[in-house]
């Protein structure tokens, strides 16, 4: 269980994956990558922590990634072969916005 | 949350692909991340509060902005056109600084303990980082410190904070989604927010920045051949250059690979954008409309808007050529009335926007968002049925005449619709009678004639007699900022 602040970051314990908390419901969750807890600040991945095979769906480099309700919204900072979980659902890919470049 | 992830991403990314050039020196990603960090590491050193930036565009403006970022610090690009007494003063409120400044600048500095001037060039070139603090997480620092023009009074310091920009970044631009061969010109000074979020939206976009140092037509023309510009950001003013330097000189507007021109930060004539669509038929054209306290862009006229305009014969979607689009999805868009009211659709009032991206907040003052979040933009304009915003000028520009509002922008368009006229500003000037009164400055066309009585003639007219200017100057030319804003407050002393 994890609290998630906007701003925070987080790491996969299992992959490369890295995300950045843009908005994130109050209290306790839990947001898995690879089938297991993701890392943030000084914690170090369990011995022997090892990906479940099958959550490795991918987690993309500069996608926004949020749950049903996009209560959650994380953007993925680097990617990895773990597909993310928060609460027990799989995330999915916010979808892109279609702005033509203002800037 | 802090803007250093942008570029970040970007190094890791993309760190070989080039993403600066100016003249003859260029940086990749990775380049100007080591650069950033290296500088963050000398405004640490130096026990700063504040990194600050007094230069024209050039490579040191982008590795200022993520130094200061990588520092945990608040930069502070200051407008190396004011005067050496108002640098001072702004250089005193923001010490103790480490302030990185272009050798023509360095001078206009009076020396103090409390701040560390470094020229660019030893800037960019500081030994590199060794171990760098990771920068505070908390989204609330301010990343960014920009001095507002100050209409009346100090300037006063509006605040972006991380999250602001995080929110307007991460919600409008597609992380690289520029081409390995995209490259944009950026020629906005880098003291204007335009400046600033150019440099964050394309580093985000992995897009390769062309920095031009001033503003020529024909020095920008041959920046985007020599450089294969595929996309640019320009005021109005210097779009209209572009236009009449091709239209004077003969030269083909030949850019094969300029896609896409986006412009804003001032009212864009119809005839200029009419005109550079037909010139640049292959080019996207896109309006952008925002302010400094909105981390830029709130709302935008696309290409699709644009050509819709151009080829309708509705009037309601011709006219949208002179609006400035629709709130982005980032934000949302309301006009109140002068009592706080909600208008309706085609109803002028004043311009109120919400979103993440909108800081609406200065050092001094504080926030100036209400207790749902909004902020006065001080604009004043419209919706249209489908949420198309029409801006009115600002709502300090009203005239108030004998308890009537009166708005510039009508008498002046009536005004430049006369074949003399060249140029027209509408300003308020005292009246012991209506408190303020209607005054004109006018500057006509080479060779064109006409009087005070023949203009005041054609307002009555097409306007009402109310409107008609009681005073009417005659100009060579009227005072305009460098990103091609009318200085009223700088007429208005003519009519005092």
């Amino acid at each position: 269980m994890a609290s998630l602040k906007a701003g925070s970051k987080f790491r996969s314990a299992v992959c490369d994956a890295q995300v950045m908390v843009i908005k994130a419901p109050a209290g306790e969750h839990t947001l898995l990558c690879g089938g297991v807890a993701m890392l943030t600040g000084t914690e170090t991945a369990a011995a022997g922590a090892a990906a479940d095979p099958a959550q490795l769906g991918g987690t993309l480099i500069g996608k926004r990634y949020v749950n049903a309700d996009e209560s959650l919204e994380l953007l993925c900072t680097k990617g990895g072969q773990g597909g993310m979980v928060f609460d027990g659902a799989a995330l999915e890919i916010k979808q892109a916005k279609q702005l033509p470049s203002s800037d | 949350m802090n803007i250093t992830t942008l570029l970040d991403m970007a190094a890791e990314a993309f760190g070989e692909r080039t993403a600066v050039v100016c003249g003859d020196s260029a940086l990749s990603y990775a380049e100007l991340r080591e650069r950033a960090q290296a500088g963050a590491q000398a405004a640490l050193a130096s026990g700063a509060r504040h990194v600050g930036f007094l230069d024209v565009t050039g490579p040191a403006a982008p590795v200022a902005l993520f130094a200061a970022a990588y520092a945990g610090l608040p930069y502070v690009p200051l407008n190396f056109r004011l005067t050496p007494a108002e640098l001072n003063e702004l250089a005193a409120r923001i010490a103790p600084a480490y302030l990185v400044a272009g050798p023509e600048f360095l001078p206009l500095l009076t020396p103090r303990a409390d701040i560390q001037t470094i020229p660019r060039a030893d800037f960019l070139a500081l030994p590199a980082a060794e171990a760098l603090p990771e920068p505070a997480e908390d989204p609330r620092a301010i990343a960014v410190q920009l001095f507002t023009s100050g209409t009346t009074g100090k300037p006063k310091a509006a605040i972006l904070r991380h999250e602001n920009l995080m929110s307007y970044i991460v919600g409008t631009v597609e992380f690289a989604s520029a081409e390995e061969d995209d490259a944009i010109v950026v020629t906005v000074p880098p003291y204007h927010i335009a400046g600033i979020s150019s440099v964050l939206s394309s580093t985000y976009a992995c897009r390769r920045m062309v920095q031009l140092d001033g503003f020529d037509a024909a020095a920008w023309l041959a920046a985007c051949r020599q450089h294969g510009v595929s996309n640019a950001f320009l005021v109005p003013t210097m779009l209209q250059r572009i236009v009449e330097h091709l239209q004077t000189s003969g030269e083909a507007p030949a850019l094969p690979a300029l896609r896409a021109i986006a412009y804003g930060g001032g009212k864009m004539p119809l005839a200029t954008i009419e005109r550079a669509m037909v010139l640049f038929p292959q080019v996207d054209f896109t309006n952008a409309y925002g302010l400094t306290e909105t981390s830029s862009t709130i709302a935008v006229l696309g290409p699709d808007d644009h050509r819709a305009a151009a080829a309708s014969r509705d009037p309601a979607v011709q006219q949208r050529l002179a609006s400035v689009g629709r709130a982005t999805m980032a934000v949302e868009l309301q006009i109140r009335d002068e009592d706080g009211r909600v208008l309706g659709p085609n109803q002028p009032g004043l311009v109120f926007v919400r979103g993440a991206q909108v800081s609406g907040e200065y050092l001094a003052q504080g926030s100036l968002l209400d207790a749902d979040g909004w902020f006065p933009t001080r604009d004043r304009g419209w919706l249209d049925g489908e949420g198309f915003l029409f801006l009115d000028g600002r709502a300090d520009d009203v005239i108030v005449r004998g308890g009537e509002n009166i708005s510039p922008g009508e008498i002046e368009a009536v005004l430049l619709d006369h074949a003399a006229v060249a140029d027209a500003a509408v300003v308020a000037m005292p009246d012991a009678q209506w408190g303020e009164g209607v005054a004109a400055a006018i500057v006509l066309k080479p060779g064109a004639q006409a009087t005070e009585s023949e203009l005041q003639t054609l307002v009555k007219q097409r306007l009402r007699s109310s409107r008609v200017p009681q005073r009417i100057l005659f100009k060579s030319a009227l005072p305009y900022n460098e990103t091609g804003k009318l200085l009223r407050r700088v007429l208005r002393q003519d009519f005092v």
